[in-house]
């Protein structure tokens, strides 16, 4: 059962996502697709995240297809302007693809080559409405195309935010998302299930439902849950969490991170029509935490 | 105005790697606002490059370099002082370091960097910056504007980057989405925040194509009124 249809009927879904590597090496992502495939709805592969030069997702996700895992396209605004955007998402569905997750990006000077230009033509929200003009058979331009997609658009959205204006300007822009055409919703990362809450029922107000996947991000120790606090914006890990991370020996860290994801799951899941693993780096533990967690 | 300022001097001094004998060109108008190319400016460089082992022929302060009729009148004074240089080295914006290249015929160097157009004014030193955009959309953003307050220039909204209200590249730098939605909310503006915004029309964030030919045009050549677009479809 595809991703589309698992949301739209009601079922609860699993995505999880990986990113190509650097270089001309597929070997990785293979075995990511062989390890993944038949365990989770779908698996988002990043686009060149963190602005950090990698394999291509428009190319990466043909080879999710290829292999039996179906792929969430993951597209941001900072590398093409709109026309190379539409032309690799029409791409992208003559190779199959059908989920695109429509993101603005990080701005280049965060990444591994920061002279470079940030395009930001479109942003996320703009980027919908163009997905969902080529959805009409047209671009944005008004033109007509010969042979349409019929994308699932998806968005993302943070939950934890640390100012009044930063936590307001997610829910206007998420509703902006919404009203553009985005079909599901990803969330970063949630470590507090009451915070997660509080966020559901705003979105169970607004006038069109939208199936949101609560994200979650296996820690792997104190220091890295540390290291988010500080660093990633919309992460909030609370310190319950980091002293328990704090208290096991080293050997045990890595099982108390899948439980802690797995609880949080089991604490969600009632709440939210999917959960979004982001393993960073344990993509092939994505089962075990879906065992742990009873999906 | 145009601000600009100056290049690193170990830059400037491999521009004139080969040549020994300069002459420097310095700019009254908003190269001496911008403290990048006044006559002070001039007095230093040529200090300075005289302590670099240069021969400055000599120097001159023009009123605005970008006028290429004012600069060969000023200059004419000059003219030996001229041809002893190997190069002339510009302090001023790209249009000024352009118009004194196209006027005296010697290799013409710039010792500055424009750095925008930026809206300032005068001395101005305050944050507000115009990109120039030609779809100015202060409207709804509450008098502050997305395309410089963003550093990605977004019209949608904030990207979620933010950490604290700052922006993601910087802790210096604030959101400027948040001091878009606080201001809005002070104004009770809120609203204002949900409308659908369009991508810009990036044609109109370029010069138009005859006002690139020349920095005249626009004085000789006032823009005409838009025709709608049903009258240029027929």
């Amino acid at each position: 059962m595809s991703l589309q249809s698992k949301l739209e009927s009601g079922k609860f879904a699993v995505s999880c996502e990986f990113g190509p590597l650097k270089g001309t090496d597929t070997q990785e992502i293979q075995e990511n697709i062989e390890v993944l495939k038949g365990k989770v709805d779908a698996a988002n592969v990043t686009d060149q995240q963190s602005s950090v030069m990698r394999l291509c997702s428009l190319v990466t996700s043909a080879l999710c297809v290829q292999g039996g895992l179906e792929p969430i396209f993951q597209v941001t605004c900072r590398d093409r302007n709109r026309i190379a955007l539409q032309s690799d998402l029409l791409g992208a569905w003559v190779m199959g693809i059908k989920n695109v997750l429509a993101l603005t990006g990080d701005l280049p000077d965060l990444g591994d080559h920061p002279q470079a230009k940030g395009v930001f033509d479109l942003d996320s929200v703009t980027l919908l409405q163009a997905i969902a003009r080529l959805n009409e058979g047209f671009d944005l331009a008004g033109n007509e195309l010969k042979g349409k997609p019929a994308f699932f658009p998806g968005a993302v959205v943070k939950v934890e935010s640390n100012t009044e204006a930063a936590a307001e300007l997610q829910i206007a822009k998420l509703q902006k998302k919404i009203t553009a055409g985005a079909r599901f919703i990803q969330t970063q990362a949630v470590y507090d299930a009451e915070t997660f809450e509080k966020f559901m029922q705003r979105v169970e107000k607004f006038k069109v439902k939208v199936p949101v996947m609560v994200g979650i991000i296996p820690l792997k120790s104190a220091g890295s849950a540390r290291f988010m606090n500080a660093n990633v914006a919309g992460i909030r890990v609370p310190d319950t969490l980091i002293a328990k991370m704090d208290a096991v020996a080293k050997e045990d860290r890595a099982k108390t991170g899948i439980r802690i994801a797995a609880d949080l799951i089991k604490q969600m899941k009632p709440m939210c029509q999917g959960v979004h693993i982001m393993a960073i780096g344990w993509e092939k533990r994505v089962p075990e935490i879906m065992a742990e967690a009873g999906l | 105005m145009i601000l600009s300022e100056q290049k690193p001097f170990d830059e400037i001094l491999t521009y004139l790697e080969k040549d020994k004998n300069v002459f420097i060109v310095g700019c009254e108008g908003c190269a001496q606002s911008s403290g990048s190319g006044g006559p002070q400016q001039v007095a230093e460089m040529k200090q300075k490059l005289t302590e670099a082992g240069k021969n400055v022929t000599g120097t001159k302060s023009i009123d605005f370099l970008c006028e290429k009729a004012l600069i060969k009148s000023e200059l004419k004074g000059k003219i030996d002082q001229l041809k002893a240089a190997d190069a002339i080295l510009v302090m001023t914006c790209g249009i000024g370091v352009q118009c004194v290249a196209a006027a005296i015929n010697k290799p013409v160097y710039p010792a500055c960097n424009t750095v925008n157009l930026g809206g300032t004014r005068g001395e101005w030193k305050g944050s507000e910056r115009c990109y120039e955009c030609g779809q100015c959309l202060l409207y709804h953003t509450g008098g502050i504007c997305p395309l410089t307050a963003c550093t990605k220039s977004l019209v949608s909204g904030a990207c979620g980057g933010a950490n604290n209200g700052k922006c993601e590249v910087s802790p210096d730098r604030d959101c400027g989405w948040e001091l878009i939605y606080n201001r809005l909310k002070e104004r009770g503006l809120l609203h204002r925040l949900n409308e659908m915004m369009k991508p810009l029309d990036h044609r109109k964030l370029m010069p138009r194509p005859e006002m690139m030919s020349t920095p005249r045009y626009g004085l000789e050549n006032p823009p005409k009124a838009e025709k709608p677009a049903e009258e240029v479809k027929a």
